[in-house]
């Protein structure tokens, strides 16, 4: 990896620049924070690192104003050096006071122009018209001294992931931000791209700028930090000087103890359960297109779907999963021909779905636990009897599924709304293992899920790969799709290309579109 | 051959601009608010009161740019409850619109009979004249067709392009497309969802209000019960048919009141062969084809209909 | 500063309390547009109260005005939970009436027994196709319902005033746009002599029951409810969603026509363009009333037309205008949206910038 030194010593390391001071956060029962102090210096890049739910996107969230804490206190300095303490729960206080922020989901008008969005909120809204020009002479020069750069008069709409991201990174130095925080960076970029932009970090650092990066990626904070915050649990549980850190050391500190590791037994590979023969749908933009693709996949396999997000994922899962048709091409399960592409057609002929996004199409939240999880097969005999549900059985079943498969919460008839992210995703696995499904198309399975929970979904995957089932594994975190996979296929710009072999280096390159 | 005379003559597109007026602050109203995010089926109701307030003022004695005034604030009022159950409390846009439009009537009427309850016929006043410009107004064909217009109706196209105006070229109009596509932008540089959102729908309403009053002040000079008369849903299937766009918007009511105008005159030429009732439906029908046509392709404002909490993300 | 926080789980007292509080406020709130009117506000209320409890006559009165309220609250309410916006009950209504002036004023003759269903059926079935039209439009083509249902109920307005000068017009009505009666032999027949309240009502019970058993324990209703929910997690789960919406949309319609005929063929007996005092909007209210709940609509039905009948009389002996009613009705539709969100959400205040 090449980047900017991170183990020279920091030139200014002690002025102080923001300090916050024992904050803490609660969600109804829930502590998401609890008495978290942390400093940063002039020119420093500190990682915050955690699992997922560790309270880290919550503290960056009170220190930018959308949450107020329940306690605690921020002090941050201002141009001449001195600390003065911030209004909490106002984003205009900590804009002032030269806080940016730069969102895991991007905080962009995407039916405005690029240059709009940075000019957003900077003007006064009694102007009777914006000044185009005195901006553009503003943004030239961040530009000259960063190396970021985007398309401004582009609608945001039409820019890439990556361009985004430096829209929303000039739009906090446009506010004349002295402390960056960028919430998971790297997590919707090609290793390539990520390294970009730390390189642009690196130039952004020594024009004096201090930044936090939240990353639950261990790789990265070691390679670009000078030191580290560990949280857990909603607590710190370490400091420590990146170059004091190995990757054991922080990795125990993350999690509490040592990750386990799911057995991966070697099976050998059954029939073909699903074949994908030059499937192309265009769509309206890369996001929804595939291209002449090709893909088997076989019982007792995992093949993962390597790619950065963006790039025709949802076209092939919505293909596997019967939302959409294809424009060409052919899809066959067990060697027969699917011919009409509707979610209820390809789930009789045995493909069960661990949708992407769990909460919005995975569960009907205002619905019970019970009805989410018979809400597949209401055509059932065991469900449904003349047309009326069996609700005796169904409870029964319900029960035992929950038990079967750890889903804890209030109960069978509490709305599922009510779960958390890993007791839903178990919901659904429960739902999708119970019909024995041919095939399961997992998509982004753990995303968003504690290690605790991830682990179980995995473990859940091998076994019902162990079981016969053929896996098609679709996720951005390409760790994942190393440790689950049997084969890797990579894919960029709607197009599917087998993966040699299962080489770190080389999948990033092919995810960044660079392969012959 | 009479209906090519019908499209060339002036009195028919003087009625067509005439038709349109209403419909332009209409459209408008409903453009803004939807533009920050929040459908206002309050439309018709705001636009039953704008036209009792705005009558009742003049009759007893504001004047009519006092009577514009007062309908202007009686619809921001109704804006302002519409805003307040729909935004900081994220209350159903559909049932709270509807429910808006039935306050508003009833209270109009009701306001009305308790007011004047022992008329026969309904009182009148002197409404806005036809302009009289010098010059401008002798011109042929453009003379009768824009420059004997009522004041109300220069006064919408006025605020055609200061709409437009403000939404495209100002940081205020940057902020309200903003707030409709994404509220969290907005919230993030430190703006107020709420605010704008609010202010838009109690703008956006007050112009409603002032298509009411355009009836009452302009098109005729007395109140009738039922005289809104599905003009405010006319407005809410032109706003999709507009694309959100205020020129689009000017152009689709203006095409709107052409074909009204015109059905109203092939009635008179083959009224005897075809009940007057086929014409007085093809405006509707025509407003459902229309929104059929273009729907599949209307790129709603991306967080239209989505409320939006503070400190919820 | 105000914090608002979901209920993890709205309490029972708080879902039927709510309703019940809402509609008490805005029969409260009536009070002010009483005094502007310069009522004796008391005496106001007591006429209303004697104007729905003063008589058996006046209290069947009361139930004779809920039964159409209670078809098209069953209307807005199953088509509303599966968020479908049916706001065209008012042309749904005309629509039922029409069909059930074209069967029932002679074009059939036969016993009650036959002919009565035959109306019904037929009346229910023009209500159904009033509403499938606009959800074919938004399953085909994604044209917005709320719009096109709205536009339609103009449409059908002026179509029956076609046909009430046209072809269902009465020959011996004198020149008047009605159509000729009903036979006998189609009439519903009344449930008390020398009372208005007919058949109609006990139909309405029923459906409201069958709706209710259909809602909550059928897979029919599962599914709607699921679509209404949630419509993309319905849709991967493969529940046909078009389908269920086209039934939704089917069954909604019928209700509503089935208003228009129960006012035509057991009130009125014979169709005028002035039959609804907008009976398809008001099933709205008493569907938001009722919390989208279909026993619920009965219960909210019955408040609704007590408000409109105690009102007619009320201004009747005190010559306040009787848009009075629908001023309270509207009223109670905004405290019940209002009182909806209290019971959903936890409302705190706490102190502001700790800092």
């Amino acid at each position: 990896m090449e980047g900017p030194d991170f183990s020279a010593p920091l030139p200014m390391t002690n002025n102080l620049v923001l300090s916050l001071k024992a904050l803490s956060k609660r969600f109804g029962s829930v502590v998401a924070n609890d008495a978290v102090s942390i400093d940063l210096h002039q020119g420093e890049v500190l990682s915050l690192l955690g699992e997922n739910g560790a309270g880290k996107t919550t503290l960056m969230n009170m220190l930018f104003g959308h949450y107020m804490p329940d306690s605690g206190t921020v002090d941050v300095a201002d141009m001449d050096g001195n600390m003065h303490p911030l209004t909490l729960g106002h984003p205009q206080a900590a804009l002032e006071a030269g806080i940016g922020m730069v969102h895991q989901h991007f905080t962009l008008a995407e039916n405005l122009s690029a240059l709009d969005n940075i000019l957003l909120g900077s003007e006064s809204l009694l102007r009777w018209r914006q000044n185009h020009r005195a901006a553009r002479h503003k943004i030239a020069g961040i530009i000259e001294r960063t190396g970021l750069s985007a398309p401004l008069d582009e609608k945001v709409g039409n820019l890439s992931v990556g361009e985004r991201q430096r829209v929303e990174i000039l739009k906090a130095l446009y506010h004349d931000a002295r402390i960056l925080v960028l919430d998971e960076p790297t997590a919707v970029l090609t290793p390539q791209e990520a390294d970009t932009l730390f390189e642009n970090i690196g130039a952004m650092t020594k024009d004096g700028l201090s930044v936090i990066f939240i990353s639950h990626k261990l790789r990265e904070v070691l390679a670009f930090s000078h030191r580290i915050a560990v949280l857990r649990h909603g607590r710190k549980v370490g400091e420590i000087a990146t170059k004091d850190a190995d990757e054991k050391s922080i990795a125990r500190m993350m999690v509490g103890a040592d990750t386990p590791v799911n057995p991966r037994e070697d099976i050998a590979v059954g029939a073909p359960v699903l074949q994908l023969k030059s499937i192309t749908v265009s769509g309206d933009s890369a996001r929804n297109s595939l291209q002449d693709a090709n893909l088997t996949v076989h019982a007792n396999e995992v093949v993962g779907i390597a790619g950065v997000s963006g790039n025709g994922q949802s076209a092939l899962a919505s293909i596997v999963s019967g939302l959409a048709g294809p424009d060409h091409g052919e899809m066959l399960v067990d060697d027969v021909a699917i011919t009409r592409f509707d979610p209820p057609n390809l789930l009789k002929s045995g493909i069960g779905r661990i949708p992407e996004d769990r909460h919005h199409d995975g569960v009907i939240g205002a619905m019970t636990v019970a009805e989410n999880l018979i809400i597949e097969r209401l055509n059932d005999p065991d469900v449904q009897k003349n047309g009326f549900l069996r609700q005796e059985i169904i409870r029964e079943h319900a029960q035992e599924l929950c038990r079967d498969y750890d889903v804890r919460g209030p109960g069978i008839d509490a709305q599922a709304r009510l779960l958390s992210g890993g007791n839903i995703q178990k919901l659904i696995l429960a739902r999708v293992f119970e019909c024995s499904p041919r095939l399961i198309l997992a998509n982004q399975p753990t995303r968003g899920l504690d290690l605790g929970a991830a682990n179980e979904v995995a473990r859940r995957l091998l076994e019902a790969r162990k079981r016969g089932a053929g896996i098609l594994l679709i996720s951005e975190d390409l760790d994942e799709v190393l440790a689950l996979s049997d084969r890797i296929v990579v894919i960029h710009d709607g197009q599917l290309i087998a993966a040699k072999d299962k080489d770190r280096a080389s999948i990033g390159l092919m995810m960044a579109g660079e392969h012959t | 051959m009479d209906i090519l005379q019908i499209l060339i003559s002036d009195s028919f597109w003087a009625a067509a601009f005439r038709i349109a007026t209403p419909l332009i602050f209409g459209v408008l109203g409903a453009l803004i608010c939807e533009k920050a995010g929040v459908l206002n089926l309050g439309i018709e109701g705001i636009f039953a009161a704008g036209a009792m307030a705005g009558w009742m003022a003049v009759w007893l004695g504001a004047g009519l740019w006092g009577g514009l005034l007062v309908a202007a604030l009686t619809g921001g009022a109704f804006g302002l409850l519409h805003a307040i159950l729909t935004v900081p409390l994220g209350l159903s846009q559909h049932v709270s619109g509807l429910g808006i439009t039935m306050l508003a009537t009833s209270l109009s009427y009701f306001t009305y009979r308790t007011t004047l309850p022992n008329v026969s016929s309904p009182p009148r006043i002197v409404p806005f004249q036809p302009l009289d410009i010098p010059v401008l107004s002798d011109l042929p064909f453009v003379g009768l067709v824009l420059f004997q217009q009522t004041a109300m109706t220069w006064l919408a196209f006025f605020m055609v392009a200061l709409v437009w105006w403000v939404l495209n070229r100002t940081p205020l109009g940057m902020a309200i497309r903003a707030v409709g596509d994404n509220p969290d932008a907005v919230d993030a540089q430190g703006l107020s969802v709420y605010g704008l959102r609010i202010g838009a729908i109690v703008a956006g309403s007050a112009l409603m209000a002032l298509g009411g009053a355009f009836l009452t002040m302009s098109a005729f000079d007395a109140f009738f019960f039922g005289m809104v008369n599905g003009r405010g849903w006319i407005c809410i299937a032109l706003v999709i048919f507009a694309s959100w766009r205020p020129g689009k918007a000017l152009l689709g009511a203006v095409l709107f009141g052409a074909f009204d105008a015109f059905q109203v005159r092939l009635q008179t030429e083959v009224g005897a062969l075809v009940p007057s009732q086929v014409f007085l439906m093809a405006p509707y029908v025509m407003s459902i084809i229309a929104l059929v046509i273009v729907a599949r392709r209307a790129e709603y404002p991306r967080a239209l209909l989505t409320p939006w909490f503070k400190g919820q993300r | 500063m105000i914090r608002i926080e979901p209920r993890e789980a709205p309490s029972r007292t708080l879902t039927i309390g709510v309703p019940v509080a809402s509609a008490l406020i805005a029969l409260m709130l009536a009070a002010i547009p009483l005094a502007f009117a310069g009522a004796n506000i008391l005496e106001a209320y007591g006429q209303m109260a004697k104007g729905i409890f003063g008589s058996v006559f006046a209290f069947t009165e009361m139930l004779t005005r809920a039964t159409p309220l209670i078809f098209t609250g069953l209307a807005a309410t199953l088509a509303f939970r599966a968020k479908l916006w049916n706001i065209g009950a008012e042309g749904q209504f005309y629509l039922g009436a029409m069909a059930a002036v074209t069967v029932g004023t002679g074009m059939i003759d036969a016993p009650s027994y036959i002919l009565i269903p035959i109306i019904l059926f037929t009346g229910a079935a023009a209500g159904a196709a009033g509403m499938a039209g606009p959800a074919y439009l938004k399953t085909r083509f994604g044209a917005d319902e709320v719009v096109t249902t709205l536009l339609l109920n103009f449409i059908i307005l002026i179509f029956m005033q076609m046909m009430l000068e046209g072809p269902l017009k009465d020959p011996m009505g004198m020149g008047w746009p009605q159509s000729e009666p009903i036979v006998d032999n189609g009439m519903l027949p009344q449930l008390l002599p020398r009372m208005r309240v007919h058949f109609g009502l006990i139909i309405a019970l029923i459906a409201a029951v069958v709706a209710q058993i259909m809602l909550s324990k059928s897979v029919w209703g599962f599914k709607l409810r699921a679509i209404g929910e949630n419509a993309a997690a319905a849709l991967h789960a493969g529940i046909g969603v078009k389908r269920t919406l086209m039934g939704a949309a089917i069954i909604s319609g019928a209700m509503a026509g089935l208003a228009g005929v129960s006012e035509v063929a057991g009130l009125k007996g014979y169709l005028t363009a002035d039959l609804s005092p907008g009976f398809g909007y008001t099933g709205i209210v008493v569907a938001m009333l009722a919390g989208l709940s279909p026993i619920g609509v009965v219960l909210s039905a019955i408040f609704i037309s007590s408000v409109f009948v105690g009102a007619d009389s009320m201004s009747r002996a005190m010559g306040v205008s009787s848009y009075l009613a629908d001023l309270v009705v509207a009223m109670s539709l905004i405290s019940v949206l209002v009182g909806g969100f209290i019971a959903r959400y936890r409302i705190s205040w706490i102190n502001k910038g700790v800092a």
